[in-house]
């Protein structure tokens, strides 16, 4: 069984005297113990809303939330605000994306690790600094018992996300879900935080769903790759697979759009045409047709099914009338 | 911390001296000049002269400035003309400081015991019928007269409902000790319960009106403070850790919520004084607020002079003492010296 | 798909969509008030009181200045015209129709909040613009001043400016009001200057040579100019409050022919015990202008803040 099944998850904002919006549109995957998994998109694309929803930490008042999202059996969904507080920061974590709005300007690094091992693991405070001055080593900050007593303005971005994770991990969850956790910081910085986390999910065997909307991100981590768009997934495949051979042209304008040293001189990029705006709603047909290359004529009237991929073997889900040819998605393989 | 209070410190006496100067500026130009103030417009030009050369007017201002000075120096302002003629300008201000102070602080207190916990409560349910009601009242409050409020608050708790006195700060029959010239503090102090007593309820209606300003502000800044806060990323870090309710809303919300609100609640405080010119006349209330009122009524120089020069200065000293204790709450500002 | 962006920018999605370029920040915030009930109630009443004070020469029955009840003040008695045929308030202290007074009242008191403001502004205008623009010592010596000025509680302030005056009228009042307003639009616009000094698009004129006097006026004061408004707004409450508060110290107009609302209530304190209708309807009056500049300016300050987008 998967430590975490989300089946048909649903996120519809309802604000009075404003049309419904959904932002996750009946989203399904899962993690194993252990096992890393992109969410992958745009911005607006749903991925943090699922994250956000998964942790039930989307408002309460106009938001509808369905479907199902089971950790270890219990249905999150369900559970009481009571019994899911008992949940967040001891068996799921989580790692937001800017470090110094995501910690309390007012309160002492020490006190805002401390709090969560006093909350969960019934320690007192003078346990609860031990293991936090430990914790601080271990996510790599120098001097960890001098930074306790230092406020979040004192640390550098790299420090402070350091510290984030710290606070994420500090009562061993077995699911992280890190929510873009690089894009705040320097690139040179990003690589450090990210080979860190991979130390540490890899060391204390936690799952961790990696949302991003950078696919070198997704590839020197995740195990397995969810893409999203518009609010539902349109394909699921494996680390490799996916890079090897996209196949949705969502996908493949992603991959295209990034820019390659190897590339040959005078080749152009290829972005994807249009923006987010141009989608046409999912019940219609596929949200990607305005702006996708190899759109058909039924792309714009009946949805595409997700769907096992009917041509590329290997486990891979496929939301898509008109795929790119595997010829064509290889063609780019073959010239790096 | 040291180097910043002193340098505030410094700030602060230079903002006294320079108002020093415009204050003496403001009285020699007042129309009909001191001697009138002294005389009255009908005196002989004999006894104008006289005084004039008495009081030194003969002289170069600046002299008369630095004479001014000294004599301030030394806790000399002068004799009152008009509030209570006689009596030294220094003498009606310590006997009626006290009084406002009295006054202004139950104010504050109750503008801060309503306005915080009401702005809180009207955050946490933004857009139901309490926070509706007192962000309509927050908003009515600013737009009444303060003047107007205290008549309208005096005549129906104390003329017709007859639940407060209309006027003073202590009756007349009570034989009360005095220690510090805080009535309701001495009547603790000495166990003279009837006479605190006596002097808390002189003091409510007034207080009420006076509060009336800062309790809409520290009000309206509290909700909005809030709101701002509950939005905050750290806030949500603060749910993802799983803490319990009590204290993501004490460390967290709160915390953070309140640094502008105590800003506020210093700048209410200095300007508490304003509104304490117009309640203290309306309560006959012999406070420093009346004693200005009376002293433009009557042009009574000496006392405005002093009054109002210790007005700023009591402003100015909250406002440190804001800044201080800004420091104190907000280690952003309190950690500025070492390092980044 | 503006709503749809709202949505989204209020959930964690936080990259900037830029969903919004093309439409300008006025334009927006117009959008926002259009809708907000805050501002449709104030404005109203502002829009009510200009028309009550531009139309109110017509709607008086009587002359403001004419003691034509003055048979019936008996001083002595403290006996003051009742409600009568042709005069539904009744008459004021003297005799005159407090119907009619209130009614023109409401022309002095939108003069004397339309110039304090102005004249405030004004000054305002010109300090803080020096002192944001300049900088260095220009920048210390005008803040020391505007620091100095705002050490006195303004109604102090103002109270201590009106008493400059040997014989007050209707400009003194309005000068004693103005004054005290001066510092705080001086720190707004200083404030909002300074910090648009380093901005981007500043130093872009900067860069292409542009002049720093075209700089000024073309790049950072109409930059700065929607917090000034939203504050304009509210002074204009201040300042009649103020008026009136001058009044009740003594310190008003005492040429009461042109009546103003804050005059009458200042005037009304010795008689409130037992006619109080000579302080409610001016006081009624001053207390629902007041409110609708408030509630304009409040919800004018919360359509152009940025952060207020919730």
């Amino acid at each position: 069984m998967a430590l975490l099944e989300v089946r048909d998850l649903s996120v519809v904002f309802q604000r009075r005297g404003e049309r419904p919006f959904t932002a996750v549109d009946g989203v399904s995957f899962d993690v194993e113990p252990g096992q890393t998994v992109g969410l992958v998109g745009e911005s607006g694309c749903g991925k943090s809303v699922t994250s956000l929803a998964i942790m039930g930490l989307l408002a309460k008042r106009g938001v509808k939330i369905s479907g199902s999202a089971k950790f270890d059996g219990t249905e999150l969904l369900s559970l009481s605000d009571r019994q899911m507080r008992d949940r967040r920061g001891r068996d799921l974590g989580m790692v937001f994306q800017d470090p110094l709005s995501s910690l309390n300007p007012v309160v002492s690094i020490g006190l805002q690790v401390t709090e969560v091992l006093e909350r969960h693991r019934d320690m007192s405070r003078k346990q609860a600094s031990v293991e936090a001055a430990e914790l601080l080593e271990k996510v790599g900050i120098p001097d960890p018992k001098r930074r306790l007593s230092e406020y979040p303005h004192q640390l550098s971005g790299g420090m402070r996300q350091r510290a984030l994770i710290a606070i994420a991990l500090a009562c061993r969850p077995r699911l992280l879900i890190a929510d873009e956790p690089t894009t705040a910081l320097d690139v040179t910085i990003q690589a450090q935080i990210l080979a860190l986390l991979a130390d540490l999910v890899r060391d204390t065997e936690t799952a961790l769903i990696m949302i991003t909307h950078d696919l070198g991100v997704v590839a020197g981590l995740c195990d397995e790759v969810n893409v999203l768009y518009a609010g539902r997934v349109v394909e699921r495949a494996g680390r490799h697979d996916l890079f090897r051979v996209p196949r949705h042209p969502y996908t493949h304008g992603l991959l295209a759009s990034i820019p390659r040293l190897d590339a040959p001189r005078g080749e152009r990029l290829s972005p994807i045409k249009g923006s987010v705006s141009d989608n046409i709603p999912w019940t219609t047909g596929c949200a990607f047709a305005p702006r996708c290359p190899n759109a058909l004529d039924t792309c714009v009237q009946v949805t595409p099914a997700m769907e096992p991929d009917p041509v590329v073997a290997g486990p891979r889900l496929l939301r898509c009338h008109n795929p790119v040819e595997p010829a064509t998605a290889a063609e780019q393989e073959i010239m790096s | 911390m040291l180097r910043y209070t002193i340098r505030r410190l410094l700030q602060l006496l230079i903002v006294v001296g320079v108002l020093s100067l415009l204050l003496f500026a403001w009285l020699r130009s007042l129309p009909g000049g001191p001697v009138s103030a002294l005389l009255g417009e009908r005196a002989t030009t004999e006894s104008r002269a006289r005084l004039t050369e008495e009081l030194g007017l003969d002289q170069p201002i600046f002299v008369q400035y630095f004479k001014f000075v000294g004599r301030a120096l030394s806790g000399d302002f002068g004799v009152s003309t008009g509030v209570q003629p006689g009596d030294s300008a220094t003498e009606i201000f310590l006997q009626r400081f006290p009084a406002t102070l009295e006054l202004s602080f139950l104010a504050i207190v109750i503008a801060v015991a309503v306005g915080i916990p009401l702005g809180y409560l009207a955050a946490r349910r933004r857009g139901g019928w309490l926070d509706n009601l007192s962000v309509v009242s927050s908003l009515i409050g600013v737009a009444v007269p303060v003047f107007f409020l205290a008549f309208l608050l005096k005549q129906v708790f104390a003329v017709d409902l007859g639940w407060f006195p209309t006027a003073g700060r202590q009756e007349g029959g009570i034989d009360a000790t005095r220690v510090t010239g805080f009535f309701v503090l001495d009547g603790i102090l000495t166990q003279e319960w009837d006479a605190a007593w006596d002097a808390l309820v002189h003091l409510i209606l007034p207080a009420v009106a006076l509060s009336s300003i800062p309790f809409s502000v520290v009000f309206r800044i509290t909700r909005a403070s809030v709101l701002d806060v509950v939005d905050e990323d750290y806030v949500r870090t603060a749910e993802s850790k799983g803490l319990t309710t009590p204290v993501i809303r004490r460390r967290h919300v709160l915390r953070n919520a309140m640094l502008p609100v105590v800003t506020t609640i210093g700048l209410q405080t200095g300007a508490l004084l304003a509104g304490a010119v117009l309640t203290e006349k309306v309560f006959a209330f012999p406070g420093i607020g009346q004693a200005l009122a009376l002293g433009f009524e009557r042009r009574d120089y000496p006392v405005l002079l002093l009054l109002i020069l210790c007005a700023a200065g009591v402003f100015v000293l909250i406002n440190l003492l804001v800044d201080l204790s800004y420091a104190l709450i907000d280690p952003r500002i309190r950690t500025r010296g070492g390092g980044r | 798909m503006s709503t749809r962006t709202d949505k989204i920018d209020a959930l964690s999605e936080q990259a900037a969509r830029g969903d919004d370029a093309g439409v300008s920040l006025a334009a927006a915030a117009w959008r926002r008030l259009r809708r907000n009930p805050v501002f449709l109630v104030g404005s109203t009443i502002v829009l009510l009181f200009v028309v009550l004070a531009i139309l109110s020469p017509f709607l008086a029955p009587h002359d403001p200045a004419v003691p034509m009840l003055g048979d019936q003040v008996v001083r002595a008695r403290n006996q003051i015209p009742p409600v009568q045929e042709g005069h539904p308030l009744g008459g004021d202290q003297v005799g005159r129709d407090l119907l009619s007074r209130v009614l023109i009242g409401s022309q002095q008191t939108l003069l004397v909040g339309v110039l304090a403001t102005l004249i405030g502004l004004a000054g305002g205008l010109v300090l803080g613009t020096l002192a944001g623009a300049m900088g260095g010592w220009v920048d210390t010596v005008v803040m020391r001043a505007v620091d100095v000025m705002l050490s006195i509680p303004g109604l102090l302030l103002a109270v201590s400016i009106g008493a400059l005056f040997a014989r007050p009228n209707q400009y003194t009042v309005i000068l004693a009001v103005a004054v005290v307003q001066i510092p705080v639009f001086a720190r707004l616009l200083r404030g909002s200057m300074l910090a648009q000094r380093h901005s981007d698009h500043v130093l872009a004129a900067r860069a292409l040579g542009v002049r720093q006097r075209s700089i000024v006026f073309r790049h950072m004061l109409p930059n700065s100019l929607g917090p000034v408004i939203v504050q304009a707004t509210l002074v204009l409450a201040i300042a009649i409050i103020e008026a009136a508060a001058l009044s009740f110290l003594g310190l008003g107009n005492p040429d009461d022919r042109l009546p103003e609302w804050g005059q009458m209530l200042g005037q009304a304190q010795n008689v409130i015990d037992s006619h109080p209708q000579l302080a409610f309807w001016p006081a009624g009056c001053i207390i629902v202008v007041a409110l609708g500049f408030t509630l304009m300016g409040e919800s004018l300050r919360e359509a152009l803040d940025p952060k207020s987008r919730r």
